[in-house]
């Protein structure tokens, strides 16, 4: 059973890879993907919104479950 | 559901042009937070701009915008408010544009203390045009005009404010980006000039230069200088050093400038 308290979709086009979102997740939900952010470990998300809060280029949204 | 941004921006305006980690992103959102905060009414809005990196951001937003001449964002508005006082006026800029060529609009915004919301994102640098100094660089600091160090003492943007007579004063960073709905949406409902001044970086022209690895040092630093007021009182002057202040700094109540410009009219016209 997934543990996720959100789904979080990222929309790769407006993505910059500035990497904030991957350093102040709390549980490591994201990771880089060369040049983009990814869902690495969806499982472990919290639905903290900490990642679209900070996200500058409206690249995250976090749906709540 | 995920925060619906798009609805207050303009339909194929994404992605923006500000630079990887540029927190003028950030700082856009809070605003679109505080304007639904506070049901603005799109139509019913204006917010205003000069030039430079942070200025691009009315151009995004879809509501009056007006983007005008370099450090003349607060005169534009001033005229905005002087003709239409029924209007929420908005204004938006970065520390060089706000307090070096447009310092003479801003510290006569505050004076008046006409009712508009002064977003200021301090990014310590002209980031547009190239990196040179301004007057909110700190001190020592390399900039593409002071390449061995900068001389200058450095503004202190809510003291000026503060001091010019503005009735709401808060600071807040990028960093903080709960925060800066909040802060944003209680300047709106101030009755008079609001200055908020957000802490911002500027990875390219100003992060590149100091020293600062990436984009997530000049978030960390953020976090580390920023004080809330409330902690700051408890604190020692020596524990205060190299801290910034932030949260609500200044309120008063004083006569708002289009209702005092109102009774000057009236009493032309002799009624």
């Amino acid at each position: 059973m997934s543990g996720a308290k959100a789904r979080i979709e990222i929309i790769e086009r407006y993505c910059k890879g500035c990497s904030i979102c991957v350093e102040f997740c709390p549980t490591k939900v994201l990771a880089m993907d060369a040049f983009v952010v990814k869902v690495e470990n969806a499982d472990a998300c919290i639905a903290c919104n900490q990642c679209e809060l900070r996200c500058p280029d409206f690249a995250i949204k976090v749906h709540k479950l | 559901m995920a925060y619906d941004y798009e609805k207050s921006i303009r339909p194929g305006k994404l992605p923006h042009i500000w630079c990887p980690g540029c927190g003028h992103g950030i700082i856009m959102k809070g605003l679109i937070r505080a304007m639904d905060t506070c049901n603005l009414d799109r139509n019913n809005t204006a917010v205003v701009s000069g030039i430079g990196c942070a200025s691009r951001l009315p151009g995004y937003l879809d509501a009056c915008t007006l983007h005008t001449a370099h450090g003349r964002a607060a005169a534009f508005a001033t005229g905005v408010k002087m003709a239409k006082p029924e209007m929420t006026v908005l204004v938006v800029g970065g520390d060089g544009d706000g307090t070096a060529i447009g310092g003479n609009h801003f510290i006569h915004a505050c004076r008046r203390n006409i009712d508009m919301t002064y977003i200021i994102m301090n990014n310590s640098i002209y980031g547009m045009t190239g990196g040179q100094f301004s007057p909110c660089t700190p001190t020592g600091a390399l900039a593409s005009t002071t390449v061995y160090g900068n001389p200058d003492p450095t503004f202190d943007i809510a003291k000026l404010a503060i001091g010019a007579g503005a009735t709401f004063v808060a600071r807040g960073t990028a960093y903080h980006a709960a925060q800066i709905d909040k802060l944003i949406a209680e300047g709106i409902q101030h009755k008079g000039l609001a200055v908020i001044e957000i802490l911002d970086d500027c990875p390219t022209t100003y992060g590149r230069r100091n020293k600062f690895r990436s984009v997530i040092d000049m978030m960390k630093r953020l976090k580390d200088i920023a004080v809330p007021v409330a902690a700051a009182a408890k604190m020692t002057p020596e524990q205060l050093e190299g801290k910034v202040l932030t949260g609500v700094l200044h309120k008063e109540e004083r006569p708002e400038y289009t209702e005092q410009y109102a009774e000057v009219i009236k009493r032309a016209q002799g009624v």
